[in-house]
């Protein structure tokens, strides 16, 4: 159609730059957002940076500006047993929180009918009372003359005698803590299954269980990958558990940059210790997130 | 319906299927053969029950009682997984993350069948999309996917094919595309096909039997042919095309005829078409089926014809034909399609004489509430 050929071209031209006008819309709207890290997010962030580097003056608590960049091997040397704890408690119970959290999402998704809205109410309901209160609610839940211990102890099922103040205590609180970021992800992803796939894969001879792990389970991997890593990454930096519900050989590198801050005023090592934590978790993210994409994690 | 002809013939056979939702009965004691090989369609509007008879063939649904058998095997309680049917569902459900291989290659997967890519591909050539092997579905069209959907059940090589309102998500254009498609695959492959519809078009234009349901039970049920010419209920009459009716009353009989007073005046029709015999009867006649005459030409209408009078209300022109409607001398609104061989049209107002021959009257039981 030669004759509507330059229509057709006039018309792009004119769509382009209606294109072109929202774009600048849409930068324009997002000032304010970008603004607000720029503050919040960035500046501090230089300026830990550079705390990190500082040298110290001979007073304690004082530093110059410098570049020792002995400070990070510091961190690392005299820190890295934490390093270690924080990403084994925190992957611990990032598990934990998905083995509890993939059957309940499943259920409020796919059976929980006209229940379904009250269920989520009950998953965020903690957010109600605040994180350190709860936190020392577990201490009274798993303390040694508890329901939970003696019962336990009875049954000659604790090595130790008790659970408040060892490493299960800590990854029970991070898994309790964590557990609603895990939740409603994984409902997200759940809930846009259309369960006729379920009974299409039933139809075509699988069973329950082929058809979960062949339909559903690749399908809610999204959610299962974004509620691991809202689970994981918070959990990774976290102190309070550590501190309220573990004894001094369970602290999380957490708790190690909280005492330079606080305790020793060592503020060099501490923002090392940030900054190489915020340098580990991108790292496993990204080795993570890539194996959740091919099918090792089918 | 014919008996059930052995083992190697795998009909499908429901025996006084029963399935109730608490109070509600949406499937009501159901008998019915559904023979191997053949082309069936449940027919019904929506809530009749087809779907729900449906699922329980599937095994999607338990029913409440009554048996489902196929050949001589009962599979009433046998798990849908393990059951020798397939549905194509009405939205498709293809896996959404698997692409069109995977998805045909998905029940032979499941029953270990090592070697798909020999099977796989030819069902993908007789359903033409070969070339699209590797894409995943969101990248079909909606007329694709369909093909996918009945690949995926197909290779299976069910002993009945199960379709769900297959075709509802299409235009129109599409559908009549798909429904020789459809038509086509079967003749080839020899399946028993069992179609859910409410379509009626549809219906006729694939199957080789038609069974009208309603409120859980077959009304009617024959090849497609059949029950229109000779509807059995009101709710046939008028579900399958559409139906003048006019309630009379039996006078008497005159040869193979039965002669029956209307409000327009007596009609007949043939004995063997009419579901009652005496008293009370719905006389109904298709639109096609009459003529129209009008003033001078009223003369030229055969003596054995019925026929009634009225007046045009309206005509709408559709190019091959044109549909009148008349408004008899009683008060009734008849529908009348007239094939357009000349360019004389009638005109609301006109008074008219419609008439048609007896042989394609039929008499019906009267509705309650008529």
């Amino acid at each position: 159609m030669p004759a509507l050929a330059p229509v057709a071209g006039g018309a792009k031209v004119s769509v382009g730059a209606g294109v072109q006008r929202r774009a600048r819309t849409a930068y324009l709207l997002l000032l304010p957002g970008i603004a607000w890290l720029g503050l919040f997010f960035v500046v501090p962030l230089v300026s830990l940076f550079f705390t990190s580097l500082q040298s110290p003056t001979g007073t304690p608590g004082v530093y110059q500006p410098g570049f020792e960049a002995a400070n990070y091997l510091t961190a690392i040397s005299d820190y890295w047993p934490q390093f270690v704890k924080s990403f084994i408690y925190s992957g611990i119970a990032t598990v934990l929180a998905l083995v509890i959290a993939y059957p309940l999402a499943y259920f409020i998704a796919f059976k929980a009918g006209k229940w379904r809205a009250l269920l989520l109410v009950l998953v965020v309901a903690p957010f109600f009372a605040s994180f350190l209160l709860r936190t020392y609610a577990w201490r009274t839940i798993l303390a040694d003359e508890g329901f939970i211990t003696s019962t336990l102890n009875a049954l000659h099922l604790l090595p130790e005698g008790r659970i408040l103040n060892t490493p299960i205590a800590v990854i029970t609180g991070l898994s309790y803590n964590f557990l609603p970021f895990m939740i409603l992800p994984l409902y997200a992803a759940l809930e846009r299954i259309d369960p006729r796939l379920i009974e299409a894969a039933g139809d075509l001879y699988a069973s329950p269980f082929t058809g979960f792990r062949k339909v559903v389970w690749p399908l809610s991997l999204p959610g299962v990958v974004a509620g691991t890593l809202l689970t994981f990454i918070p959990a990774s930096g976290d102190y309070i558990n550590a501190t309220l519900l573990g004894s001094p050989q369970d602290r999380m590198v957490g708790n190690a940059i909280q005492i330079n801050f606080l305790q020793f005023r060592d503020y060099p090592v501490a923002s090392a210790l940030s900054f190489i934590l915020m340098a580990i978790i991108p790292a496993l993210v990204f080795v993570y997130i890539r194996r959740a994409g091919t099918e090792d994690l089918v | 319906m014919s008996a059930p002809s052995g083992d190697e013939v795998q009909d499908l056979r429901l025996v006084n299927l029963v399935k109730s939702f608490g109070d509600f009965t949406a499937v009501d004691e159901l008998t019915l053969t559904i023979p191997a090989g053949s082309f069936f369609a449940l027919l019904g509007p929506s809530g009749c029950g087809k779907t729900t008879t449906l699922r329980m063939v599937a095994g999607l649904e338990a029913p409440t009682s009554g048996q489902i058998m196929l050949g001589s095997t009962d599979i009433t309680d046998e798990k849908p997984y393990r059951r020798h049917v397939n549905t194509v569902f009405q939205s498709y459900a293809l896996f959404p993350h698997l692409d069109i291989f995977e998805n045909v290659a998905f029940g032979l997967r499941r029953r270990g069948i090592k070697d798909v890519a020999g099977p796989v591909n030819q069902m993908l050539e007789l359903v033409e999309l070969g070339p699209m092997a590797r894409r995943k579905p969101a990248q079909l069209s909606g007329g694709q996917q369909q093909r996918v959907a009945v690949a995926r059940a197909l290779i299976n090589q069910p002993g009945v094919l199960l379709l769900d309102e297959p075709l509802g998500a299409l235009d129109l254009k599409l559908r009549r595309q798909m429904q020789i498609e459809l038509k086509r695959i079967q003749t080839e492959v020899g399946t028993t096909f069992v179609h859910v519809t409410h379509d009626q078009e549809e219906a006729m234009t694939m199957a080789d039997t038609v069974a009208v349901m309603n409120k859980g039970r077959i009304e009617q049920m024959g090849p497609p042919v059949e029950i229109y010419d000779l509807p059995k209920t009101a709710f046939v009459a008028n579900f399958l095309g559409q139906s003048n009716g006019v309630v009379g009353a039996v006078q008497g009989r005159s040869g193979d005829d039965l002669i029956v007073g209307g409000p327009g005046g007596s009609y007949n029709v043939p004995a063997a078409r009419s579901t009652r015999q005496e008293g009370e009867i719905l006389l109904g006649v298709r639109p096609e089926k009459l003529s129209i005459a009008t003033g001078g030409s009223t003369s030229s209408v055969p003596d054995r014809h019925n026929r009634a009078t009225g007046k045009v209300t309206d005509a709408s022109f559709t190019g091959v034909s044109t549909q009148y409607l008349v408004m008899t001398t009683w008060g009734d609104e008849w529908t009348v399609f007239e094939q357009n061989r000349s360019v004389d049209l009638l005109h609301p107002g006109d008074e008219v004489v419609i008439h048609w021959a007896p042989e394609h009257t039929f008499g019906l039981d009267v509705p309650a509430g008529q």
